[in-house]
């Protein structure tokens, strides 16, 4: 039985939760900056690891007055230790070592495509080992059979662009704020299926990588050579975000297919997006697979996946305080340490 | 009253306690290591001083103007031992520390801000007390603020690049340098006391750096 820290500052959301072992997650808090950055079109590192220490204490501390608990009562401190933002990871490594010192406790380094990996067991019903997950966010787009925790192997990845960067690039061409994927995925509901056509990379590669670069350019043409009126926008909207959960949707379900597994975890922010849930799920029904999705607020970054993975990482808890954060890190590198 | 201070805006890492008094203090190169190195090294400095963690009063940190992510560990982990400890903080101005450091009445504090720009202060010590001549600002050689009478000492990193041009901008003004003097815990924690003595220390989430430059990137309209 044990209450953990979590502890999540990798890029541009603060995120803080205690999990319990018996008792599930007590409570978490998030601070985004997505309106921080928006004005500079993208994530600034620097901007980022400022916002972040000015937020991290105060979260703590309303992380644990919504749980009804005290500091003392924790038994470990989680924290992201890569990959992401330098400066950014620094912020959570800093904090939650000298908190973990100062209290007597051990600290548990996550790693933080694990945490998305894992959100789904967050949820009820919750997958069991071993399974099938489609990890797509904002830099990662992967496909990795999990046996264990900490037993992952890569089945296929993306060649270059993430999922969640073609979307949020295409959302750019059509003059949407960042990070647009989720705003290009509600222009698409009014979008006309069909009207415009993009191509669908690496369909039929025969392997499980992706590969969306060349979406961008499909797009900037079809931006480029159309009308600019709202409706050409939408059918525009429509187009990228088939081609995109198409290829996922369809390499998802051939990794399903090669490994023989009846589960597939989705995990990461594009998970959140309803054409990819709708076309997974149908897929489920038909071909007799079950899929799990983290709860929508667990899809992007987030404290209590950090918790929860650090809870599943207990023996690797450390009373070193060193903290040695990895801004590039191979999830496939964890593997043999567990 | 034990008042423990880390320092961790250059590439050296040091930390002191300040113990009834006595001061003990550790500084090491660590060029980016700091994250590595700086736990450890409180963790030996109390033991050295035969100080439990819980008799620590206060905590002290360099704040700033200096290397954003160096600041950043020091603000972090002042704030994640306040936090666990239930203690105040207070944050010192690295510059002012050179000045406490130098030994000197009047002292012109410059740190390297890298992009051809200095942070740049100037304090005069005062019946015990330092008085802020020039307020810590970012600036070039060429502009900065110019300095009321002379028989200053110079001080910091910012004479070992721009040593020239702040000759050329102070003539006369300067007695003496010390190029080579960089912030350290040990000054860090003496300007605290006086800081937790007055009533005026911080809680932990209050805790944050002072940077000088704010202008870090364009936004979209500006480009
Ligand atoms: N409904 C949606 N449809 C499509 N994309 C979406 C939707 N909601 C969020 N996204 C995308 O998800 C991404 C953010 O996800 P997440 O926070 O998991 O990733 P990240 O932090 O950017 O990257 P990583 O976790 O890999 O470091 C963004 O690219 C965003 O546009």
């Amino acid at each position: 039985m044990a209450l953990i820290l979590g502890i999540e500052s990798s890029c541009d959301e603060t995120g803080i939760a205690l999990y319990h072992t018996e008792r599930g997650l007590l409570a978490h808090t998030l601070h985004s900056q997505i309106a921080l950055h928006n004005e500079y079109g993208g994530v600034v590192p620097e901007l980022a690891s400022r916002d972040h220490v000015r937020h991290i204490s105060p979260l703590i501390r309303a992380a644990l007055s919504k749980a009804n608990c005290t500091l003392p009562d924790i038994d470990a401190i989680a924290y992201t230790q890569g990959p992401g933002l330098g400066g950014a990871l620094l912020v959570g490594a800093s904090v939650a070592n000298a908190l973990a010192y100062a209290l007597g406790i051990p600290t548990i380094p996550v790693h933080h495509l694990e945490g998305h990996l894992l959100s789904p067991l967050l949820s009820t019903p919750a997958p069991e080992f071993p399974f099938v997950a489609l990890l797509v966010s904002g830099g990662h787009t992967q496909l990795m059979r999990v046996d264990s925790v900490g037993q992952y192997s890569l089945l296929g990845e993306t060649l270059d662009d993430a999922a969640g960067e073609a979307f949020d690039k295409s959302a750019k061409l059509l003059g949407l704020d960042y990070p647009g994927g989720a705003l290009l995925s509600r222009l698409a509901q009014r979008g006309t299926p069909g009207r415009i056509k993009l191509p669908r990379p690496m369909l039929h590669s025969g392997d499980f990588d992706f590969s969306f670069s060349g979406l961008k350019t499909a797009v900037l043409l079809a931006v480029q050579q159309n009308d600019t009126d709202e409706q050409t926008r939408a059918d525009i909207a429509h187009a990228v975000q088939s081609a995109i959960v198409d290829v996922l949707a369809s390499k998802a379900l051939s990794a399903l297919k090669h490994s023989g597994l009846k589960q597939l975890v989705v995990a990461g922010g594009v998970g959140a997006n309803q054409q990819l849930r709708a076309q997974l799920n149908q897929a489920a029904q038909q071909r007799n697979f079950k899929v799990f999705y983290p709860d929508l607020e667990f899809c992007t970054d987030n404290g209590a996946m950090i918790a929860f993975a650090g809870a599943a990482r207990l023996q690797h808890a450390r009373r070193d305080y060193r903290f040695d954060i990895k801004p590039r890190w191979d999830l496939q590198q964890i593997n043999h340490a567990s | 009253m034990n008042i423990l201070a880390l320092e961790t805006s250059t590439e050296y890492c040091s930390v002191a306690l300040w113990r009834n008094g006595v001061v003990h203090a550790r500084c090491e190169l660590a060029g980016q290591k700091h994250s590595e190195m700086l736990m450890g090294m409180v963790d030996a400095l109390l033991h050295e001083a035969d100080c439990g963690l819980h008799e620590v009063d206060g905590i002290a940190f360099g704040k700033g103007p200096g290397s954003f992510t160096g600041v950043r560990i020091a603000s972090g982990v002042a704030q994640g031992l306040a936090l666990g400890l239930q203690r105040e903080i207070v944050g010192v101005c690295t510059l002012l520390a050179l000045a406490q450091a130098s030994g000197k009445q009047r002292v012109l504090a410059v740190l390297d801000a890298r992009m051809s720009e200095l942070y740049l202060a100037a304090y005069e010590l005062r019946e015990g007390e330092w008085q802020e001549s020039i307020a810590p600002c970012l600036c070039n050689a060429e502009h900065a603020p110019m300095l009321v009478g002379a028989g200053w000492h110079g001080v910091g990193s910012g004479f070992a690049v721009a040593g020239e041009a702040l000759q050329t901008r102070y003539a006369g003004l300067l007695d003496s340098v010390d190029a080579g003097a960089v912030p350290q815990a040990a000054a860090v924690a003496a300007l605290a006391v006086t800081e937790f003595a007055g009533g005026r220390a911080l809680d932990a989430a209050q805790a944050l750096p002072l940077y000088l430059r704010d202008k870090v990137a364009l936004k979209t309209c500006e480009r």
